[in-house]
């Protein structure tokens, strides 16, 4: 991992009497790109702007480099945003958008002119310096305000939810290329999304959040395979999420079955909640499954088909390559590795699963 | 969208009568009766004598003073106007309502009422002056000086410098002015870089709507310059009321009108260049 960039700690923030963020703890390091996923109010745009100095923690500091950053002006820290809606100047044509903050900063004319053809190039709009930044697309505006952060050699660039405008298309496209970008600075970046997609495909980290807490760190990989509760489960991807109770080690009781599984540690009849992935279940015949259920619906997704199986008083979400008859029967198998057993929450503030 | 709806105007376009009327007979045909007025002598010929009177100093020094008095009072209103908007966009709020109310008071009393206050205020046994002598300190003389018409121009005519730069102001999404403070800049350079030239439309009509009725006001300047002071509007007024010189003062009013036309010509221009930029031509 490289050196420590940007560290929160214990940051409470509330408005108006309703809690925010509460002693969160967050470290971001060089060359990262870290991403805040959550649902909406989970507190991840506001940490975005504790970052840029545009909101003051209620308590907790904020260091940037070694240094305590937490009341200094948004003007004077290293950092630059792209805002979600954009926010260019509609009364600049786009060299001055992306001038405007290198000319503050007193810089030379060439300088100028040679970053502006940089940072243009760089989001693929070489030739635009004299466009109307009103008559250009949604996707081109984006790339704008991009460019206009990055030409002034940020440490780190924050992002607040920068794609949820766009088309699917297009914002897949902006995916690919806003990794290109940061491959290319080598700087930090700190990405704002509700969406789980955009989150795994892009991120070295990806932070995951609910109601101002930090529910999950890790790799993309990490949070996917190995959630570790039932918010970040249900939340990343499509999951079942089922009672249990471990028994002992590698064996726990889900719907009135012992079924194998790999975990350790988690004690002898412990409650737990039991995550398994719809591709990580097997349909086969009905002597041969663990349980034994019946098609209830199947829906074709283009790459995958989406198989509702009732069994054991329990609706599966079964994904499978290969379609199925709806109302036959048949039997789940579940391999122990594909079995991910989440503590439950200790706590009712620590509730992880939404009620939507 | 646009087409369908400029269509759907033209078929209606049967209700803009009622109006239409109107304008006719109260806006367009006074407009020829004093161009013609202003154009002929007493017999009806036709005749530029009445435009050339108003060439001589004495005319023109009172236009020039009411275009300067109207210009300072344009001025104090804009200097008290943007600061307080640019609080009220910051805190959109019940408090911030009633300050701006405050300030739009003046807008639904009587201006002839409020101004006769001014006159019990500014006047030589006035309100100031009593305060001034308790306090032991020299009287000033305030009425009937340009300073006290500018006094009673801004009272007056201030909420219509508030009342434009408000909305122009509060337009100004709050992250344009966030990205300026990410991208580097100050409280003075986002002003001077950002919030001024994107309000630039709310400064024109705010100073338009000021500067008109400061130009062409009389009654402030009867009640509050006394007989020592005299503006183009009270020159026109005696004309029509105690000189009974109707060449003559249409002759002044049409001046005047170039004036107010090369103003709105301007606020027009303003409002242009802002649609173009919008990608609304």
């Amino acid at each position: 991992m490289h050196k420590e960039l940007l560290r929160l700690e214990r940051i409470n923030k509330s408005y108006d009497g309703r809690k925010i963020l509460e002693d969160l703890d967050l470290t971001i390091h060089e060359n990262e790109f870290v991403t805040l996923l959550g649902p909406s109010g989970c507190g991840k745009t506001t940490i975005l702007r504790l970052i840029g100095g545009f909101e003051r923690p209620d308590s907790g500091k904020i260091w940037f480099d070694g240094q305590d950053i937490t009341s200094l002006q948004p003007e004077k820290r290293q950092v630059n945003t792209v805002f979600q809606k954009y926010s260019l100047f509609s009364h600049m044509d786009v060299a001055e958008n992306i001038a405007f903050g290198l000319k503050l900063k007193g810089k030379g004319r060439n300088y100028i002119r040679d970053k502006i053809k940089y940072a243009l190039k760089l989001v693929n709009l070489d030739g635009y310096e004299h466009a109307q930044v009103t008559q250009m697309s949604g996707g081109q505006q984006q790339r704008i305000a991009i460019a206009r952060a990055i030409v002034n050699e940020p440490k780190v660039l924050l992002l607040d939810e920068p794609l949820s405008a766009l088309d699917l298309k297009l914002r897949q496209n902006m995916q690919r290329e806003l990794v290109k970008i940061k491959r290319e600075l080598g700087i930090t970046f700190v990405f704002v999304t509700h969406d789980q997609e955009e989150a795994l495909s892009m991120s070295d980290t990806v932070v995951v959040m609910n109601q101002g807490w930090i529910q999950q760190i890790g790799t993309p990989e990490n949070v996917y395979n190995e959630p570790e509760n039932a918010f970040v489960a249900d939340f990343i991807g499509d999951s079942n999420i089922i009672d249990g109770i471990m028994i002992k080690d590698k064996l726990v009781h889900i719907l009135g079955r012992d079924i194998p599984c790999i975990n350790t540690g988690f004690g002898e009849e412990v409650p737990v909640d039991v995550q398994i992935r719809p591709e990580d279940i097997q349909i086969c015949a009905p002597a041969q499954g663990q349980f034994q259920g019946i098609i209830k619906q199947v829906v074709f997704k283009g790459t995958v088909y989406d198989i509702t199986v009732q069994a054991a008083g329990f609706e599966w979400l079964v994904q499978t390559i290969t379609g199925h008859e709806q109302g036959s029967e048949v039997g789940l198998r579940l391999a122990p590795a594909n079995i991910q057993i989440m503590a439950k929450p200790a706590s009712e503030d620590e509730e992880a699963v939404s009620n939507e | 969208m646009n087409e369908r709806i400029t269509a759907q105007i033209s078929s209606h376009r049967f209700l803009a009568l009622p109006f239409a009327l109107w304008a006719v007979l109260f806006i367009v045909l006074p407009l020829f009766f004093v161009l013609g007025t202003g154009l002929t002598n007493e017999a009806g010929d036709v005749t530029l004598a009445n435009l050339l009177t108003v060439l001589q100093s004495e005319y023109l020094r009172a236009l020039g003073l009411s275009v300067e008095l109207a210009l300072a009072s344009t001025f104090i209103c804009l200097l008290l106007a943007y600061p307080l908007c640019l609080i009220l966009r910051e805190k959109r709020e019940s408090r911030g309502l009633l300050v701006f109310l405050l300030f739009l008071l003046p807008l639904w009393m009587n201006s002839l009422l409020t101004t006769m206050a001014w006159q019990t205020i500014l006047e030589k046994h006035g309100l100031i002056n009593m305060f001034l002598s308790y306090l032991g300190l020299p009287a000033v003389h305030l009425i009937n000086t340009p300073a006290a018409i500018i006094i009673g121009m801004v009272y007056n005519f201030l909420p219509y410098m508030v009342l434009p730069l408000y909305v122009s102001l509060s337009r100004i999404d709050e992250s344009i002015v966030e990205a300026a403070r990410d991208l580097g800049a100050n409280f003075w350079q986002t002003l001077r870089h950002v919030l001024l030239p994107l309000s630039l439309p709310g400064i024109v009509s705010g100073c338009t709507m000021v500067f008109i009725p400061a130009l062409t006001t009389f009654v402030i300047s009867a009640l509050l310059g006394g007989n020592k002071v005299l503006l183009v509007g009270n020159i026109i007024e005696q004309e029509f009321t105690a000189a009974y010189d109707w060449q003559l003062g249409s002759a002044l009013s049409m001046v005047l009108m170039v004036f107010i036309i090369l103003n709105i010509l301007l606020e027009a221009f303003a409002d242009s260049g802002e649609q173009r930029k919008k990608g609304r031509p």
